[in-house]
């Protein structure tokens, strides 16, 4: 079963769907002890960094989640919940996120060409091979939708990239059971869905 | 490369699908419901629902419809009509919008917008304008309340105001051409968008293929919003996005 971590941020009901759709058991967990179920977890989220950690930790869902991910279950972080990562959210003053990746997450710079947010469809050029991605082509745009992008300290931890007039880090993995997109696959059938779909039946192994 | 957007918009009334010309003299044109399943089978890049029921507005069946909207709409989702206050964009997006829209509110309650990027995120918001030329001052003037009240406030100090908050997206409608079929009012979001750091959406007016395409070659607007030209045009997005990448517009790779 995929657990949905609902810590009160972002469009659940559409990951849901999505999941019900591939047919993978998913469910929204409302309580942290409820992970202890899970298989999987999701970690979703839009909005901000500052209030998405002050939610986590309020309700000790950041216990419950470093408990699932030391058992090497696989989690993956969509958009926000892939900041959420990182070591420190610069927005607001700075807060410090669940550490799962070094590195920062900024707002992105206005250049030329560029409009914030980073809003629409657009691709990944890799650096490496990840198992959500098995069997989908290289060259799939995905739905994106954020003003944020993660800057990892580790170069080795960066999956993709994506090209907005200067390229951005679009998916990040630990190599071990922790991945993060910045797209939305639940929003961008029917490849998205791929990828939650190779997500269920990921060991958690790179 | 960001790729350039087809978004369907489809006008709600009394729980079905209507459109009109220059916001008036609007014809059922269908069911939501099913739109939406052909919508996302055809690759449109989102979805918008724009509710004009303002005399009748039965939130209740409004809602009902946006719930089994979004059961079948796996891509982006936008919903508007009627948003007063931060318990009506609650109700929206609980019904699985995944962004909101918002027109009269921003210039009756513009608080609204901070409070609902406080809690869903700027980028869950699509500022939407409808404006009209006025011939008298040579300038485009903003109405609100479904195009029934001149503010007479200038589209442009309008947006560069919508520019101030926080939000995702400019939804910008041209009452003039709305329903009419003969293109883009080019010029306007030329200007607009060279000006405005936050993406453009432009609408009203598409009535064939190479009013898309003309509108993409000369304006830096992020997506084009279509109405009638799949109601009444015999056209699909699959067609404009065959046409518009054959002639080198970027458009989202599926396969």
């Amino acid at each position: 079963m995929i657990g949905i971590v609902n810590f009160g941020l972002g469009n659940l009901g559409s990951i849901l769907n999505s999941l019900n759709q591939i047919d993978c058991s998913a469910k929204i967990l409302e309580n942290p002890k409820e992970i202890k179920n899970s298989d999987r977890l999701i970690l979703p989220g839009v909005g901000s960094f500052k209030v998405g950690m002050k939610n986590l930790i309020k309700n000790n869902w950041d216990e419950y989640i470093y408990e699932h991910t030391k058992k090497n279950k696989p989690l993956l972080g969509i958009c926000l919940g892939m900041q959420l990562l990182f070591e420190w959210g610069i927005e607001d003053g700075g807060t410090k996120g669940l550490c799962y990746f070094k590195g920062k997450v900024d707002k992105m710079k206005l250049n030329s060409g560029r409009k914030l947010p980073h809003v629409g469809w657009n691709k990944l050029n890799f650096y490496n091979k990840h198992p959500i991605f098995k069997n989908i082509s290289d060259h799939i745009d995905y739905y994106f939708i954020h003003s944020y992008e993660c800057i990892p300290s580790n170069q080795s931890d960066i999956v993709s990239k994506t090209d907005y007039n200067n390229e951005f880090v679009s998916c990040v993995s630990n190599g071990f059971s922790v991945v993060g997109t910045q797209f939305h696959p639940e929003k961008s059938p029917p490849n998205g869905l791929k990828i939650l779909k190779n997500f269920s039946k990921w060991n958690g192994e790179c | 490369m960001l790729k350039k957007r087809i978004v369907p918009v489809l006008l709600l009334k009394n729980g079905r699908m209507v459109k009109g010309k220059k916001f008036n003299n609007y014809v059922d044109t269908g069911d939501p419901i099913t739109a939406v399943k052909i919508y996302s089978s055809q690759d449109a890049d989102e979805l918008m629902f724009l509710d004009i029921d303002t005399d009748s507005r039965s939130k209740k069946n409004f809602l009902n419809t946006i719930i089994n909207s979004a059961k079948e709409c796996n891509i982006p989702f936008s919903v508007g009509g009627g948003v007063k206050n931060l318990e009506d964009a609650k109700d929206i997006f609980l019904s699985g919008a995944d962004k909101i829209v918002i027109n009269s509110s921003i210039v009756n309650n513009p608080k609204l917008l901070d409070e609902i990027s406080y809690h869903y995120g700027s980028q869950a918001i699509i500022a939407s304008v409808d404006y009209k030329y006025n011939i008298s001052k040579d300038d485009n003037e903003v109405w609100i309340d479904c195009g029934k009240k001149n503010t007479e406030i200038s589209l442009n100090d309008h947006i560069k105001k919508i520019e101030k908050y926080r939000v995702g997206e400019i939804l910008v409608n041209s009452i003039d051409r709305d329903g009419m079929m003969g293109g883009y009012d080019i010029e306007n979001y030329r200007n607009i968008s060279k000006k405005i750091d936050i993406p453009i959406i432009a609408c009203g007016g598409a009535g064939n293929f190479n009013h898309i395409l003309d509108l993409f070659n000369s304006s830096e607007v992020s997506a084009a919003a279509c109405s009638s030209i799949f109601h009444f045009g015999d056209y699909n997005p699959i067609q404009i996005r065959t046409y518009l990448k054959n002639r080198n517009v970027g458009m989202r790779q599926i396969k």
